[in-house]
């Protein structure tokens, strides 16, 4: 398979080394490689070994424990309800953000009067910077100026003098989380459908519409098989970007109200970081590691999909 | 009859459409207006908080610029974000050629494997990241994010890279060698003028992941002087307890505005990287 080959007088060239593929290639993939192992694969297998040790940031002894870490970690009510919370705050967020995103998207693929305007504010979310997204929410949740309570109070839902703690209420801050993490994810749903609903042939679609087919046999039967693999891969990829995600919950809530948001990321920063017990922050790290693994295999298998 | 059916058609379109806008754009409206109230406009339980109440004011973008280390901020963003492209670069420029044509079944193979690490999340990594940040003496530096952002950039421009090599044909390298170049010679002579498309959406790209990143910069940086914009405004502009909103707004939506211009500019290359190629 080697696409360049030097033949004949110019293999006696002094430059020759140069001309040989199979030299260079590796060479100039070597650099990404080692950057990538060294930076990203290293620091993995020494998160492995924190897990099993006494590591902190005040004792910094590498003294082997077992797998004690993991059944402090295992026992504690805390972390238990950490990763309900964290399966709550994923499937509602992709929920929403998917159907958000097919009906986003089923509007903005049609001709109208300023439909790069509103597409390109529909992208808004996704394109800013988390934290300073993040900042604007959190200043629509305040506790006592949020414009979110002053709408509610002025259509009547609710009444003036009750300021709904958004985030100071554990079930109103756990949706108000996953609320803004599908925010932020919406867009990407968008973009992802209409690049799906523009690369089906409209030849194929006339031919089911002269068959009869009708929307809905359209939808489901025709243009929905032939997406899904892309849309596969976008449903993995915001998967892994919300269950991982420890910036919204961060900056919103810090994990609180007691606990109340909090999820793996900001559990294992919490106690990695501000608490400086390196091993156990490690080891909530290290669930998400399963999680990750099933979603490559995905990943892996619908780009197979694809090229066939 | 007809008509009618038609205008409720129309009408419930536009307003679905609205909704969804407004649904998305809302806190960037909530940024703008934000910044150019007053204060005793901005905290009046009374005042209609959609609109101005008294005439708009600009002195919170005067604190901004002048009491904080807004600007020092913006000027750290710049720095990190032109070193970890220029690093980007240099590493996978050569790494994506490489994979679209001298590594064969196996360059494919390899290929979706640096892809897939841009699966890898900070969340995973900022541990033991941090400690090897201060065993190489970088903690509470800027120059640890210039290191470590490149572990998310490389893989995904070697992806966007690969591809668009692939997309050039490879008798025009072909003909540059039978003309007597060696195969690097080929490359600097023919493909890359003919690559600065693709490597203008890199640079970008790679400046914008760098400017979205909060997790690494977080649990890097603590003084105020080095920290980037997105992980300054968000921590530093709350001054003990309290939130001063007008120039936490007016920050937020300074350094989000050429983000969302850039991102919207390029978004089709990128969604045709991230889903592989997929949409053509």
């Amino acid at each position: 398979m080697t696409a360049i080959t030097a033949v004949g007088p110019r293999a006696r060239n002094p430059r020759f080394l140069l001309d040989r593929a199979d030299l260079i290639g590796p060479l100039l993939l070597a650099p990404a490689i080692l950057y990538v192992f060294i930076l990203v694969a290293l620091p993995f297998v020494l998160a492995l070994y924190y897990s099993v040790s006494a590591f902190t940031i005040f004792d910094p002894s590498y003294r082997f424990v077992g797998i004690s870490n993991f059944v402090d970690v295992m026992r504690s009510d805390i972390f238990r309800r950490t990763l309900i919370n964290t399966f709550v705050f994923t499937i509602g967020a992709q929920v929403i953000g998917l159907l958000l995103g097919k009906f986003a998207a089923m509007l903005l693929i049609k001709e109208f009067p300023g439909r790069g305007l509103a597409r390109a504010l529909v992208v808004l979310p996704w394109a800013v910077p988390v934290s300073l997204a993040t900042l604007a929410w959190q200043w629509m949740f305040d506790s006592l100026y949020s414009v979110i309570n002053w709408t509610l109070a002025a259509v009547g839902l609710i009444s003036p003098d009750n300021h709904l703690q958004w985030l100071g209420q554990q079930d109103l801050a756990m949706l108000a989380v996953t609320v803004v993490h599908a925010w932020r994810l919406f867009p990407f749903g968008v973009v992802i459908f209409i690049a799906g609903f523009t690369s089906v042939p409209k030849d194929v679609l006339d031919a089911a519409t002269v068959d009869g087919a009708g929307f809905w046999r359209r939808n489901y039967q025709i243009i929905l098989p032939m997406i899904a693999p892309i849309v596969m891969i976008a449903l993995i990829f915001g998967t892994v970007f919300t269950f991982t995600d420890l910036s919204v919950v961060y900056l919103l809530t810090k994990g609180g109200p007691m606990n109340g948001t909090q999820v793996l990321g900001s559990l294992a920063f919490q106690v990695g970081i501000m608490s400086g017990d390196v091993a156990h922050g490690a080891v909530i790290c290290l669930f998400l590691f399963p999680f990750l693994l099933i979603a490559v295999v995905a990943v892996l298998r619908a780009l197979r999909r694809r090229e066939i | 009859m007809r008509l009618t059916k038609w205008l409720i058609g129309e009408g419930s379109f536009y307003a679905a459409v609205i909704t969804l806008v407004t649904f998305a754009a809302f806190p960037f409206y909530w940024m703008l207006i934000t910044t150019f109230k007053t204060d005793a406009d901005l905290y009046n339980l009374k005042s209609n908080p959609y609109w101005f109440n008294t005439a708009p004011t600009l002195e919170h973008l005067r604190y901004l610029f002048q009491e904080t280390l807004f600007l020092h901020w913006l000027y750290n963003t710049a720095i990190i974000g032109v070193c970890v492209v220029a690093i980007t670069l240099v590493v996978a420029l050569p790494a994506g050629y490489s994979l679209a044509r001298m590594s064969g079944r196996g360059g494919e193979s390899l290929g979706i494997g640096i892809f897939l690490t841009y699966l890898v999340p900070p969340t995973l990594l900022f541990l033991p990241l941090s400690r090897v940040i201060s065993a190489l003496g970088l903690q509470d530096s800027l120059w640890s994010l210039v290191l470590v952002y490149p572990t998310f950039t490389i893989p995904f421009c070697t992806w966007l890279f690969m591809g668009f090599f692939k997309s050039i044909p490879r008798e025009i390298e072909e003909a540059a060698i039978v003309d007597g170049c060696t195969i690097i010679g080929a490359f600097v002579k023919t493909i890359l003028p003919l690559s600065v498309p693709g490597i203008l959406t890199v640079i970008i790209f790679a400046f914008t992941l760098t400017m979205q990143e909060f997790v690494y910069a977080l649990t890097f940086i603590s003084s105020s002087d080095e920290k980037p914009v997105t992980l300054g405004v968000a921590t530093d502009l709350v001054r003990g307890d309290i939130f001063y909103w007008g120039e936490l707004m007016a920050a937020a939506l300074i350094a989000s505005v050429p983000v969302a211009i850039a991102y919207n500019l390029f978004l089709d290359r990128f969604i045709s990287g991230i889903t592989g190629g997929a949409v053509k």
